[in-house]
């Protein structure tokens, strides 16, 4: 038999970014313990709509831990109790019989609220845009032997490829620093003799832009690394001062 | 300028002014340790750090680092608040792994500044700025440079003793984040080192606590007998 499990939700209503926000609690019952959590919020949005209230606002697409959509600081962490995965991919099995769930946005000055749990990442563009990508014309696809890469640069540069951009190391980080993030962006292309050539422009346009849209300054506390739901390094952002600060000597 | 702007520029002054703070304090950690052995060489060191050209120039040199070090130390925290946004979390953990230490480094800062004050109006007025304004001779302890006097009196009394403790330990927790985040921001690369770093600094932490804290208890046990 399947088990199920009644919970509380504590939720964060926010009807637009300037207004004030509050919880609201829900009680929900008999949630199969094997719904992921989004899943979870659907039951909840039904049953709102059913009564004729608002459902609760949130952010999803893929639902498998690719996309980086969705967010949600559930129970005082990133992407919830679980380790190493996205919310999308939590299930309610991590939770048990009454428990009070409180279910946040995530916090951070450049990551404003648009509407209760959904907030605007787009300053991660904006970061991507000002240099997170190689300036090459396409061409027909050379052998992928061309270019002889060492395996150890290869797998480096897969696991900062692996960043989502779902902006929890933003979240947990006290400084609201995006460091991790950027820094995967930087490192997956400078690892790689594609990328390598451009690596001086992008680290310093990409930390430029990010210092412009008002993230903090990384103190190295490691938050961002003990919640990334992709394991992305904080090796990496050693990389990243490392490129950054040659860049801006050999100026 | 790049270095006082941009968020990894601010990082350098930091991690360099604060290794710069590091080499100080391991220098001074050794010669105080020397007063537990000779009570003489120890005031050979004061001696040579009274008033001479090169001793007034490298006060003047480690004040500025401090300086620079607690101003930026405020800039970066208040900078970091407010990206952090005005509203807080109601339910948010520390997520395991995150030391104590790396998320209080002002506050751990604030604790060594009161710790200085203390030190500065317990040794250094009375021994290098009462030589600076020309004050040769004993006063109620004893003679600028016989620093060992000082020490004694000073760890005779308990809670002087107390208050050097806390005020080491506070150090310590600083150190043991600031070392190898002070690397890290240099652009050290980690991938294997990041474990052995941490652990360096731990141990060098603890050497500089237990160098400081020995001359501390050291004096207090010899006062009693
Ligand atoms: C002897 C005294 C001190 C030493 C040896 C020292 C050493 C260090 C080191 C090595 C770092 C790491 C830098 C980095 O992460 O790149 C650091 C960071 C820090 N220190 Fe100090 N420090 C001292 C005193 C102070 C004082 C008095 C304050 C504040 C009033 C302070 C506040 C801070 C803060 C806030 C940070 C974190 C800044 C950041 O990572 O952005 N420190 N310290
Ligand atoms: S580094 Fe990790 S936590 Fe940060 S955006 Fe990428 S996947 Fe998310
Ligand atoms: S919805 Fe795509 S990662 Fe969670």
């Amino acid at each position: 038999m399947e088990k199920t499990i009644n919970i509380t939700l504590k939720v964060w209503k926010q009807r637009n970014p300037k207004s004030q926000g509050a919880f609201e609690t829900y009680t929900l019952n008999n949630i199969s313990i094997d719904s992921s959590f989004l899943e979870m919020l659907d039951i909840l949005n039904e049953q709102l709509i059913n009564e004729g209230k608002e459902p609760v606002v949130f952010d999803h697409d893929c639902r498998e831990g690719i996309c980086g959509m969705c967010s949600l600081f559930i129970n005082g962490r990133p992407h919830g109790p679980d380790d190493d995965v996205t919310t999308c991919q939590l299930h309610m099995r991590k939770f048990h019989d009454g428990e009070t769930i409180t279910v946040e946005p995530w916090r951070s000055a450049a990551f404003p609220v648009i509407r209760d749990l959904m907030v605007d990442r787009n300053a991660f563009d904006k970061i991507i845009q000002a240099g997170g990508y190689v300036s090459v014309n396409t061409g027909g696809v050379p052998d992928a032997n061309a270019i002889p890469i060492p395996k150890d640069k290869a797998d480096a540069a897969m696991d900062a490829a692996s960043c989502i951009g779902c902006g929890a190391c933003v979240a947990a980080c006290k400084n609201g620093s995006a460091m991790l993030f950027v820094s995967a962006k930087v490192s997956q292309l400078a690892l790689l003799p594609q990328g390598r050539i451009e690596t001086a422009k992008r680290a310093k346009a990409m930390i430029a832009k990010m210092d412009e849209l008002g993230f903090g300054n990384c103190t190295n506390t490691g938050a961002c690394e003990a919640e990334c739901p992709k394991n992305v390094s904080i090796s990496n952002i050693a990389r990243l001062n490392r490129e950054f600060l040659f860049a801006k000597l050999k100026d | 300028m790049w270095l006082f702007k941009s968020s990894i520029g601010k990082k350098l002054i930091m991690s360099i002014s604060g290794i710069f703070l590091i080499l100080f304090l391991t220098f001074h950690m050794g010669m105080n340790v020397t007063a537990i052995f000779s009570e003489e060489a120890y005031n050979g060191i004061c001696e040579l750090l009274g008033v001479n050209w090169y001793a007034i120039v490298g006060t003047l040199v480690l004040a500025s680092g401090f300086l620079v070090h607690v101003i930026f130390a405020f800039l970066l925290t208040l900078q970091n608040r407010k990206a952090r946004g005005n509203k807080r979390y109601v339910h948010s953990k520390a997520p395991a792994g995150v030391e104590f230490a790396s998320q209080n480094m002002l506050v751990l800062g604030l604790i060594v500044c009161m710790g200085l004050l203390l030190h500065f109006a317990q040794f250094w007025y009375n021994m290098q700025f009462a030589e600076l304004i020309g004050n040769h001779s004993n006063n109620l302890i004893g003679s600028p440079s016989d620093g060992a006097a000082f020490i004694k009196h000073w760890f005779s009394i308990p809670w002087v003793c107390a208050a050097y403790l806390v005020w080491f330990a506070a150090l310590w927790f600083h150190l043991t984040h600031g070392f190898w985040s002070a690397l890290q921001t240099l652009g050290w690369n980690n991938a294997i080192w990041i474990n052995r770093l941490k652990c360096i600094s731990n141990i060098f932490a603890t050497v500089i606590f237990g160098g400081f804290a020995s001359v501390v208890i050291v004096f207090y046990f010899k006062s009693l007998v």
